[in-house]
Order: structure tokens, then C-alpha cells, then sequence
């Protein structure tokens, strides 16, 4: 089969490529390995779409999401993707909490985005709902949250009344050069031929771009989320902590949707498929009932585990590759791509046309990784 | 690869039914017409299909209405049931609240 473009990965970053690259007249061709569509970390994530406690190298694309694709992405798409814009507390409980925490703030603020401190009665007026153990937080008004299940099935929907091919159960094997450009993907079934390829594979990119000679420094960790029974409207911010004991937001539904962490996300033991462990649930309902007190009575209806693609240094790649012309990577969002899914895909579809990204994307090159000898010079 | 792969076979057009209004999942109400309409937009799997209307999400997590959405949607989709995939079941077996699951450990201080 062939296209102008073969997108490889049916994930949010795949298919809102493949959108806006519709959107500008390509023919293009998804290919994803699960039969699911959007089956990894784009249906499996926390929902957070937000600047603050971004790398400032990411924060480009987060901002320009944030201030131009979100707000009118649902009538966009055409399907309600419950996009949220109320903001985010990132809270402390400690002096070094609200260190870690300043420090993120100074440094997003000098990359022009609004995030500052805020003490302990501010965040109660914001949310009356959180302890009194929390003694301050960083607040950016700007953040939100959106439901990823239906963000990633929205863009995928959307892709497809424009014409964008998918086809589910094709595990790429390779990418194979043609006169020195990339052009054919070998799947365990078929052959795929595009003037551009687009690598948007998650973890699974970096033995796919190996088979171009390109390595791509990441390794996937295990990331666990809950959700609760429905409960009485709340509050409507997205939540984050200092300590990384929780994440989440509650949604249109009314039900919790929360991610958390046990300090051994890169050390569990991978068969395969993603599972929950029996300490990460308990741990995250810990930190929970720390921060919510009111929520120890709510009911756990749902547990999910998923992989996260981390890179070496925290931000993705997203970039042509000078040795493979015709390939472009969009990988390595080490657990927060769905936020900057529509900024990628605009971007990702200005490199496939040869333009002038709309942000700076020039800290998330393919060849930035050097020993830290040399990266220190 | 199987007739789900390629997303962009002809499974002709949404034809409206006389009972597209009756509630097939129970817990969070959602309609033979709602499911009907989801798998012409493209959602050929129970998994995409749960995500996107939440039918099998609600407390009872799908014990109801599993098998009769699977038939709609293999109806809907030409093919026979036994190649739609049930949705991934998941911990916890039933709701379980946040104060039972935290106190796991003795040390845990809550």
C-alpha cells in the first residue's frame, strides 16, 4: 500500500499528525501494532494538560497548545473531548516541597508562562477541599485537564473521515532506505511505501529507528492509575504534588481519575503487559487521603497500569534526522505527551511539509545525547 | 490482521433502527443507537468502544451488558462475535473504598 505519509503508531501523537496532515491534503497511512487504537499510554494517562512543571524545552509547544489547539479542539474534531481550563496546584507540605516547587516556577515564568506561589489560604480558596497540612503551591491558571480517552479516539475519528487509512494488528519489523531516503516499512504482514515516514511508536520507536541505524535513549517504565465511583461535583482544577505522591483531576463524569507513584516505576517486572502491582494502588490512596481527606470514603471502581517511554533527559525527541531524510521522529514523551498531543501534531505536520515549526522545538533534537563529559562543555 | 484491521472497509451506511433508544448498559446509560452509531465512526473494538461511551465503566464494570454489546457491535460490523475481543476486566472485583485500600500495611500513618 502506498501514501504520502505512513504514520507508525495509532496513539494520540500518531493520530493527530496523521489529522492535521490530512488536514493539509496528504494521503497518509497509520500503522499500529495493537488491534486497539490508542491502546498504550494515550488511554492510559492522568489527563493533565499543562505548562507548569514542564522542562522549559517542552514548554514551547505546551504553551502554544494550550493558548491556540485546546479551547476550540472539540469542535475541531467534532467530538467533546471534556477540555478543562481552571487550572492547576502543584502542592507542597514542606519547605523543600515548596523549594522543588519554586524552582519550577521561576524557571516557566522566565519562559514567559503565568505560574507563580501561592500560600496556604490562596490554595483554600482555590480548593477548599485540600488539607491543612498543605502550606503553599505553585498556580498557573492556564493548565487544565481533558479526558485522553476520548482526545486519542477523537483525533483518530476525525483522521479517518478525512481519509486517513488505519490498519490495527501490523507490527512494523523495519524501515528500509530507498536512494538514501527512508521510504518502506516492512510490517510481519506487508510493505507500506511513503515519500515520509513519522515514528510515533512510543517506546516501540527506538528499535524501530534502530533498524535505521538511529538510537533514541529511553526505556519504558510502569505507570499505575485509579478511578473512582462517580461523586459530587468538587472542584475542577487539575492537582499535582511536589512529592510526585499523586496526580489528577476529576472528571465530567464525576468520577477521580488519579495517577501515582511507588519510587519503583523503572524497577518493575515486565512480562508483557502492563499490570498493577498490589503496593502501588494502596500507596496512591495514601497519598490521596493526605492531600483530599474527604475522598477516603470514595469507592475504587478501576485500577490500570501502562507503560511510559522515558527518555535519558525528561523531554521528548521531535525532529527530522539529517542521516535518514523522509523519517520524523515524535517519541520519548516519558509520561506527559497527551497535554502537548495537538501542538506535536501540528509540528510533526509542518516537518513532513518542509516548514518553519510553529514553536521552538530546538531543545528536543535526535542528536542532543552526548556523554556528560562532553554535554557539560 | 483480520477483517478489523483495515479501518476503512465498507460496512455500508448507519441505517437508524426503531430501537435505537433502549438502554443497553445499565450503569451508565447508554444506547443500542449510541453503540450502533460509535462503530460507524470507527470504533471497531470493545475496548475503543468502552472508552469512548463508557458502556461497561460503571460499578458493575461491564457483568451486564458485555455480551450484548459485542453482539450489536459484530452485528453492526458483519462479522461474528467470537472475533471481538471482551474489554480488558480489572482490579479491584468490586468497589472498594480509598480508606480499606490505603491501609494495607500496619505503619501506614493516615
Amino acid at each position: 500500500m502506498t501514501g504520502d505519509v505512513i504514520v507508525i503508531g495509532a496513539g494520540i501523537i500518531g493520530s493527530a499528525s496523521a489529522y492535521y496532515l490530512a488536514k493539509r491534503g496528504y494521503k497518509v497511512i497509520v500503522l499500529e501494532k495493537s488491534d486497539i487504537i490508542g491502546n498504550g499510554g494515550s488511554s492510559r494517562n492522568g489527563g493533565g494538560v499543562r505548562q507548569s512543571g514542564r522542562d522549559p524545552r517542552e514548554l514551547p509547544i505546551a504553551m502554544y497548545g494550550i493558548n491556540n489547539l485546546w479551547p476550540t479542539l472539540s469542535e475541531e474534531l467534532g467530538y467533546d473531548v471534556e477540555y478543562h481550563k481552571k487550572g492547576n496546584l502543584r502542592l507542597g507540605k514542606t519547605e523543600k516541597h515548596l523549594e522543588t516547587l519554586k524552582k519550577l516556577a521561576d524557571k516557566a515564568s522566565a519562559c514567559g508562562l503565568d505560574v507563580r506561589m501561592i500560600g496556604p489560604k490562596e490554595v483554600k480558596e482555590i480548593n477548599p477541599y485540600l488539607s491543612d497540612e498543605v502550606i503553599g503551591a505553585s498556580w498557573c491558571p492556564t493548565d487544565g485537564h481533558a479526558n485522553p480517552l476520548k482526545a486519542t479516539l477523537a483525533y483518530y475519528m476525525a483522521a479517518r473521515r478525512l481519509g486517513v487509512t488505519y490498519i490495527t494488528g501490523e507490527s512494523v519489523q523495519e524501515i528500509r532506505k530507498v536512494h538514501g531516503r527512508a521510504r518502506i516499512v516492512v510490517t510481519n504482514h506487508d510493505t507500506y511505501e511513503g515519500e515520509y515516514i513519522v515514528l510515533a511508536a512510543g517506546y516501540e520507536s527506538r528499535r524501530i529507528a534502530g533498524t535505521v541505524g538511529i538510537d533514541i535513549p529511553m526505556v519504558r517504565k510502569l505507570i499505575e492509575c485509579l478511578v473512582t465511583e462517580a461523586e459530587p461535583k468538587m472542584f475542577e482544577q487539575m492537582l499535582g504534588t511536589a512529592e510526585a505522591d499523586f496526580y489528577g483531576h476529576q472528571t465530567n463524569h464525576g468520577s477521580f481519575v488519579i495517577g501515582g507513584s511507588t519510587g519503583f516505576e523503572l524497577y518493575k517486572k515486565d512480562n508483557g503487559t502492563p499490570v498493577n502491582y498490589s503496593d502501588t494502588v494502596p500507596c496512591i490512596c495514601r497519598g490521596i487521603i493526605r492531600y483530599i481527606p474527604r475522598l477516603k470514603d470514595a469507592k475504587i471502581v478501576r485500577a490500570w497500569a501502562g507503560w511510559s517511554d522515558n527518555m535519558s533527559d525528561g523531554v521528548p525527541v521531535i525532529d527530522t534526522v539529517s542521516e535518514v531524510p523522509g523519517l520524523v521522529l515524535a517519541c520519548g514523551f516519558t509520561g506527559h505527551g497527551f497535554g502537548i498531543a495537538p501542538g506535536v501534531g501540528t509540528v510533526v505536520s509542518q516537518l513532513v511539509a518542509g516548514e518553519e515549526p510553529v514553536c521552538d522545538i530546538s531543545g528536543l533534537k535526535y542528536d542532543r545525547f552526548y556523554a556528560k563529559d562532553v554535554a557539560k562543555k | 490482521m483480520n477483517e478489523l484491521s483495515n479501518r476503512s472497509r465498507d460496512i455500508g451506511e448507519f441505517v437508524p433502527q426503531p430501537d435505537d433508544d433502549m438502554i443497553v448498559c445499565r450503569c451508565e446509560e447508554v444506547t443500542k443507537g449510541e453503540i450502533r452509531r460509535a462503530v460507524h465512526d470507527g470504533l471497531w473494538t470493545i475496548a475503543e468502544i468502552r472508552r469512548y461511551l463508557r458502556c461497561g465503566m460503571g460499578l458493575c464494570q461491564g457483568q451486564t451488558c458485555a455480551k450484548l454489546v459485542k453482539g450489536i457491535v459484530a452485528r453492526e460490523l458483519h462479522v461474528s462475535p467470537a472475533l471481538l475481543e471482551p474489554a480488558t476486566s480489572r482490579s479491584p472485583m468490586r468497589p472498594v473504598e480509598m480508606h480499606v485500600f490505603a491501609d494495607e500495611t500496619e505503619d501506614t500513618d493516615l
